[in-house]
């Protein structure tokens, strides 16, 4: 070809490609013309959810989308942490605590039309009850396992018999639930989102229940893949895989405040870089899990970063296997060692605080009283000489490529804390593992020092502490501490509310008195929207419900 | 050619069967294992211990590897423990985002490397030819993902321009036909998905092009240059042909015959997605569900995206193969 031809060509191709991407831009602009009530509102979401069914799932973002679809019996305040009414207006507990009666609210209807009503209720608690075969595995029923032991016919003996008895429609919107034994699970689990409440029809017509394990392979049913039916202000139309988007719209006959927004989409963009610049590109308008760097420059811009309260705790793993370790002596040189107040303000994001103990302060139980341990390098150096410390080389592990809601960057948090323990004279090994690893190996107690944390999923004091600290010999900590592993078994076996706060108080007391390890911070995760989207109260359990969302222009 | 070919695929046989080998016990050997990244803190011994034995990891590695054998006889390569479906499915859905990105790329990688290669060779010596070998040089180095975060920040952030990340804008209503947005596209006459969906290629395919372009780019002008120092183009131009004869008939001829080598090596190579690039911007291709499957530990994932990768790349080899001997008739296949 000539060359002033090839000019030409290059010519024209440029000013197609133009035409069609002026094209393109006038289209994707039309559509801000709309309706406010008509509007479709973007979420960027770091990771794809695993399932649409919320019995199967245990990861965040499948919770999430199932947060605005389903409802459970119980949930927490818009915003907060106290456990209110969700699909029971009220309910009450025998005095023995194995007795649970709910009183549903009335003239609830699922996204098909049937109603909501204790029939439901029952269906939903025996169908996790008597899940059988590939059903059992920890991997398919993780929350019910975690929190209700076993089935109605366990398979295997390694599954602990069932804490659930029974449940009982007593009238039309009276279902009681009955126990075995009493548990300080309850009635914060009635709030899980794996528990929420399903459709029976569709459950009985899509086959729910039909997961397959055949070698390695779990093959879920397609209704957890594609469907779900439950009474929430949010339906769901479809899962776009291929776009990684999950799409939702409003349920019309909602019976609570039906949503300001016709379309809820869920976008996954894993990139946390790639994920800021959909916001203020304006693809999406709002997401999750910012970038501590980032908020500062957000909220600079101008947009929503409004900060949650901090539902989890970041603590200091210390391995009491190690003998210099067991010594009480050395673990309170390490508390006075490390300058907590300055990590929490130069390492996290704003709104996070110094953890006093192994709550955060939303959390009933949590006590104002513990043993405090401040930032006295010199009182450590005198410690760890009156333990014959002085010196001591100890393995700090941390993890790499993963950045969690109590623990945003990993590495600056180990860098810092390492610095204060070697300006008191400790020698650190530093061992850096990807998270996969490094659980298994925080688990096989091979650190003598580790970072690791927790995010509650309920208000209940037990599932920060009883967590951490209730095997009577914790597989990570090894340390064996009967005192306070009997009060653990006691608190959980307490039925009366009110009384295992106080107890709760006593225990912190005493584990903040041992020392196993050193609680270090609460660290709120940002979510970010954008100047023109309001309404969502950010939660400390990042439960938002998106049905209050609104844009102002 | 025929029994070229039979051979070339028969030599296939052994290449996968030695590949899933090693893969398999080196993924096995990792520490680790799918159901830690499954649990996160959740995990207590006594859990994880059920779930390797639910996905049958606590077997001998040979039994493992048998059951692994037995299934991908059957053409099953497992489920994907990421996402619970059929690793062939996963496949077949984000092929299409990956090919859509590797064709933009070489689109823009041929369509400007082998003319402005060949215009710096004609005009050898010159400031074209010498900027051209520095951009070259500087296209190789340059880093594709800050390639990409630069091309964003420019083309999107600062005159909006472009979007950012995606195949789609989120909500765009289209029909899946082929699972190419473009050509269903065209098919079912969206032409707002037609055009929503080039303007969400043009910048991952003009980052991911970088690195192709610059090599054709010096393969041209280094084959071009060689053609021109040949006698038959002293001869062709001394008899008088015109400019674009002598080109087309004598010196592109011969002088693309390795260009066209690379060109299909290349391509081969991008069709095992760009990670960096399908991360960057957020496209859910090939690329990026390995980089997960390496996280999570997903080991049928891994194994099954890896051997299709392996195929691939022996088919391409294979078709360059054969398109060679096509091309140059000095060239014939045994």
């Amino acid at each position: 070809m000539r060359a002033s031809r090839l000019r030409a060509v290059l010519a024209v191709s440029a000013a197609a490609a133009l035409a069609v991407g002026l094209a393109g831009c006038a289209e994707s602009q039309r559509g801000d013309q709309t309706q406010a009530s008509d509007r479709t509102l973007i979420f960027g979401t770091a990771g794809e959810p695993k399932v649409l069914d919320p019995a199967f799932a245990t990861d965040g973002e499948s919770f999430r989308i199932a947060r605005q679809v389903y409802e459970t019996l119980l949930t927490h305040e818009e915003g907060g942490t106290k456990i209110v009414g969700g699909l029971a207006e009220t309910w009450e507990s025998s005095p023995d605590g194995k007795a649970w009666t709910f009183h549903l609210r009335k003239n609830v209807k699922f996204h098909d039309g049937t109603d909501f009503n204790a029939e439901a209720v029952c269906f939903n608690f025996d169908r996790w009850y008597n899940w059988s075969g590939p059903l059992q595995n920890p991997a398919v029923s993780g929350y019910w396992q975690d929190t209700f032991g076993g089935f109605a016919k366990n398979e295997s003996p390694d599954l602990p018999p069932s804490k659930y008895k029974s449940c009982t429609a007593k009238d039309t919107y009276t279902a009681v639930i009955e126990f075995n034994e009493v548990s300080s699970t309850l009635p914060g689990a009635f709030t899980l989102t794996a528990f929420s409440i399903s459709s029976p029809k569709a459950l009985k017509e899509n086959n729910a229940d039909q997961v397959t394990i055949s070698g390695e392979n779990v093959t879920y049913p397609e209704y957890a893949l594609t469907k779900g039916v439950g009474t929430g202000p949010f339906k769901i139309v479809k899962w776009d895989r291929t776009n990684k988007e999950t799409v939702l719209e409003r349920n019309d006959d909602y019976w609570g405040d039906k949503a300001k927004v016709k379309t809820l989409i869920f976008k996954t963009i894993s990139d946390n870089t790639a994920r800021r610049q959909a916001l203020e590109n304006g693809e999406i308008h709002g997401y999750d899990l910012v970038a501590p760097a980032d908020v500062p420059k957000l909220q600079s811009a101008g947009f929503n970063v409004p900060t949650r309260e901090a539902f989890n705790v970041l603590y200091l793993g210390i391995g009491h296997d190690n003998p210099i370790l067991a010594k009480p002596e050395v673990r309170q040189a390490i508390a006075h060692a490390v300058n907590r107040e300055s990590l929490v303000k130069s390492k996290l994001p704003p709104g996070a605080e110094v953890a006093t103990q192994f709550m955060p302060p939303n959390m009933d139980g949590w006590s104002p009283d513990v043993k405090k341990y401040e930032y006295d390098p010199e009182k450590a150096k005198q410690l760890l000489k009156s333990a014959g410390a002085e010196g001591a080389t100890l393995k700090f592990y941390y993890p790499t490529e993963v950045s969690r809601p109590y623990m945003p960057d990993p590495k600056a948090i180990f860098e810092s804390i390492k610095a204060d323990l070697e300006a008191v004279g400790l020698k650190i090994e530093t061992v850096a593992q990807v998270w996969a690893d490094y659980l298994d190996t925080v688990d096989q107690a091979t650190p003598d020092l580790w970072l690791l944390g927790w995010t509650g999923d309920y208000n209940e004091g037990y599932n920060f502490i009883g967590t951490f600290f209730g095997a009577p010999k914790p597989s990570d900590f090894q340390f064996s501490n009967p005192q306070l592993y009997e009060a653990l078994k006691k608190v959980d076996q307490e039925p009366d509310r009110d009384k295992r706060i106080e107890m709760y108080k006593e225990i912190n007391k005493q584990i903040m008195e041992f020392l196993p390890g050193l609680p270090i911070s609460h660290s709120p995760p940002s979510i970010a929207f954008a100047k023109n989207v309001t309404g969502v109260k950010p939660s400390p359990l990042t439960a938002e419900v998106f049905n209050h969302a609104e844009f102002t222009s | 050619m025929f029994r070229f070919i039979i051979r070339r695929l028969l030599q296939l046989v052994p290449t996968l069967f030695g590949l899933s080998v090693l893969l398999f016990v080196w993924l096995r050997r990792l520490p680790g294992g799918p159901e830690t990244a499954l649990l996160g803190e959740r995990a207590t011994p006594e859990r994880v211990a059920q779930i390797r034995a639910m996905l049958g990891l606590d077997q001998p590695i040979h039994v493992q590897y048998a059951r692994f054998m037995r299934q991908l006889l059957k053409l099953d390569f497992g489920n994907s423990i990421q996402t619970g479906r059929p690793v062939t499915q996963e496949f077949l859905e984000r092929f299409p985002a990956t090919i859509e990105l590797t064709v933009v790329a070489m689109v823009i990688a041929v369509g400007v490397g082998i003319p402005l290669g060949f215009l710096a060779a004609r005009r050898h010596g010159r400031w074209l030819d010498v900027g051209t070998v520095a951009a070259s040089l500087i296209g190789i180095c340059i880093p594709v993902f800050f390639l990409a975060y630069l091309l964003k920040y420019v083309f999107a952030l600062q005159f909006h321009l472009l979007p950012t990340q995606g195949r789609l804008s989120a909500g765009l209503q289209r029909t899946d036909i082929t699972g190419f947005y473009v050509l269903d596209g065209i098919m079912t006459r969206e032409w707002d998905v037609v055009a929503d969906s080039l303007m969400h290629l043009m910048l991952p395919g003009l980052a991911l092009s970088s690195i192709p372009l610059a090599i054709i780019v010096r393969m041209t002008r280094a084959s071009v240059l060689e053609v021109l120092g040949e006698d038959y183009v002293r001869t062709a131009e001394a008899k008088g042909l015109t400019e674009p004869v002598v080109r087309r008939r004598h010196i592109l001829r011969n002088a693309l015959l390795p260009v066209v080598t690379t060109v299909g090596l290349l391509t081969g190579g991008l069709l095992s997605g760009a990670v960096l690039t399908e991360s960057v911007f957020a496209l859910n291709g090939v690329g990026s569900f390995v980089k997960d499957a390496i996280f999570y530990k997903d080991y049928p994932g891994l194994m099954g995206f890896i051997l299709i990768f392996a195929i691939t790349y022996v088919l391409v080899n294979l078709a360059v193969d054969i398109s060679y001997s096509f091309i140059d008739p000095r060239v014939r296949v045994r």
